[in-house]
């Protein structure tokens, strides 16, 4: 099943029969298999679905963290590898990761420091990305005085902070309480909106996927497929009301009945 | 409230006593006032002869503290080379294992006689070595601790070898140095000083120690004792600073 980007713009990912196995004491593991996907430059797209169905491995194949066992992929028209080497995408994890020997400031600068030679660029940089981020009074602060949600905003900007055309981000709120939580969500929403990045989004969460994404990737486990895709056509602006329209609900039911059409594993597959 | 009371009203109150003990036995009781000296004839002591008493110590600390940065560098070198080739790491463990064992003030008079006799160079190779040690282990488990997720926001980064040593492996492994510099210092001092028993130049604080114990001048011989647990415990207080200033911002483990 191959799934056509929003044509036009570009394509951010492309991936063709995508696979990964690893090894394991019980022989391999199938992480995934057979993946086509497409994601437009400028599109929101989440990977859904429960734990085991490769959505992190996909993720972190995209990054060039660990490499495919078998198929084609591309980030924007080049190997994975070379547009790491690029620093065409942004990264961000579920922990924040913060180096914390180093200040609010000087985590956003990490990535600047590696590639942008100029100091004075650097420092109007990271003091525009902490305005962006809602943290401009706390720059000189360090991560164990931030809250989780505060931490987590560091590491969004540090993951925006060479302007990538694609942020990836794998359950980042993963940790964080429902109302912390909703209010990132928003924050994401404007972000992605204003840098007009594609974002590849892994989560757990299906009102999160629903109110943050242009589609829904649907994944299953055992080998890790694409089972659904679905479209969220909202449009670029996030409202908080539209959490509690008609239309919102609607969204969150196709996905959930999506997740549990899946094909159920028999117990003794496992 | 109770905190306090524990940590810095408890100990006070127990240095009291032992103060109280200490006058007691010799001002009253005058038990042996050749081996426990009173408080007041140490004072006197360490007043009369003050000057030299600094001199020698500046000796044995120099020789401390010499040996401390020297081992110290020695033991993050090596420490790195371990870290990052694991042959290089395989082939000084057993080495590395041995000399933690060895009586290392046994080798004083072997390194006087190589190094000769009327420098100081032999005792602050010693102290070197008992300060290479701690500072080697525990500066190659702290380049191991880097986090996954560090590593792999690095690899994203595109970050070079350099780069993520200088930015991640080394600043992960600060509290551990610091750590290992701070049992080091213990080390480097008492080895410094018992090093100066094993023969040696006359100048620093072992060889009074052991000529006024032995012809009785045993308030004086105290009053040196005294100047070298001064030493130990500024050395002692400057590495727990340093460590205190890198690991005050990090969660504990």
């Amino acid at each position: 099943m191959t799934i056509p980007a929003t044509p036009g713009a570009g394509v951010a990912v492309k991936a063709a029969g995508v696979s990964k196995t690893f090894a394991a004491k019980s022989g391999q593991v199938h992480a995934l298999d057979a993946i086509d996907l497409e994601v437009a430059a400028g599109e929101f797209v989440s990977l859904i679905g429960p734990s085991g169905c490769g959505k992190s491995t996909l993720m972190r194949l995209i990054a060039d963290l660990d490499q495919p066992s078998g198929g084609r992929l591309e980030v924007f028209g080049k190997s994975a590898s070379q547009a790491r080497l690029d620093q065409d995408y942004g990264i961000a994890f579920q922990q924040a990761g913060l180096l914390p020997w180093r200040t609010v400031a000087a985590n956003i600068a990490l990535p600047l420091e590696l590639h942008v030679p100029s100091k004075a660029e650097r420092a109007s940089r990271v003091a525009e990305l902490a305005a962006m981020v809602g943290l401009s009074d706390f720059t000189g602060h360090f991560p164990d005085q931030l809250s989780g949600g505060m931490q987590q905003r560091v590491a969004i900007a540090r993951a925006l902070a060479e302007g990538p055309r694609l942020l990836l981000m794998d359950e980042p709120f993963g940790a964080l309480d429902e109302m912390t939580r909703e209010r990132m969500q928003t924050e994401l929403a404007r972000i992605s909106t204003e840098t007009g990045a594609a974002v590849v989004f892994v989560t757990h969460s299906i009102p999160e996927a629903v109110y943050l994404s242009d589609r829904v990737v649907v994944m299953s486990p055992r080998p890790g497929r694409i089972t659904e895709v679905i479209d969220v056509p909202f449009g670029s602006s996030r409202e908080e009301s539209l959490r509690e329209s008609p239309e919102f609900f609607a969204k969150v039911t196709a996905v959930r009945e999506a997740l549990h059409g899946t094909p159920v594993t028999r117990a003794d597959e496992r | 409230m109770t905190s306090l009371a524990g940590r810095v009203v408890a100990p006070i109150v127990v240095g009291l006593l032992l103060l109280g003990v200490w006058l007691l036995l010799t001002d009253v009781v005058h038990l042996a006032p050749t081996m426990i000296p009173s408080p007041a004839a140490i004072l006197q002591q360490v007043g009369e002869f003050g000057d030299v008493i600094v001199e020698d110590a500046l000796v044995t600390g120099a020789n401390a503290l010499i040996g401390l940065a020297g081992g110290t560098v020695l033991g993050v070198a090596v420490a790195a080379l371990a870290a990052r080739f694991r042959v290089f790491d395989g082939m000084t463990a057993p080495v590395i294992a041995a000399l933690a064992v060895v009586p290392i003030v046994a080798l004083t008079p072997i390194l006087n006689t190589m190094l000769g006799a009327s420098t100081q160079s032999g005792r602050q190779v010693i102290a070197g070595i008992a300060a290479f040690i701690p500072v080697f282990v525990n500066v190659l488990r702290g380049l191991r601790q880097t986090r996954p997720v560090h590593r792999d926001l690095f690899r994203a980064y595109a970050a070079g070898g350099g780069q993520t040593f200088r930015k991640l492996t080394l600043p992960t492994a600060m509290p551990y140095l610091l750590t290992g510099v701070r049992i080091a210092s213990s080390l480097a001092v008492i080895s410094a000083l018992v090093a100066e028993y094993f023969g040696g130049p006359v100048e620093g604080l072992g060889t009074p120690i052991v000529s006024y114990a032995k012809s009785g001048k045993t308030a004086l011989a105290w009053g040196y004792v005294g100047a070298a647990i001064a030493i130990g415990l500024a050395l002692f207080l400057i590495t727990m600073l340093l460590e205190w200033l890198v690991t005050r911002h990090r969660p504990s483990e």
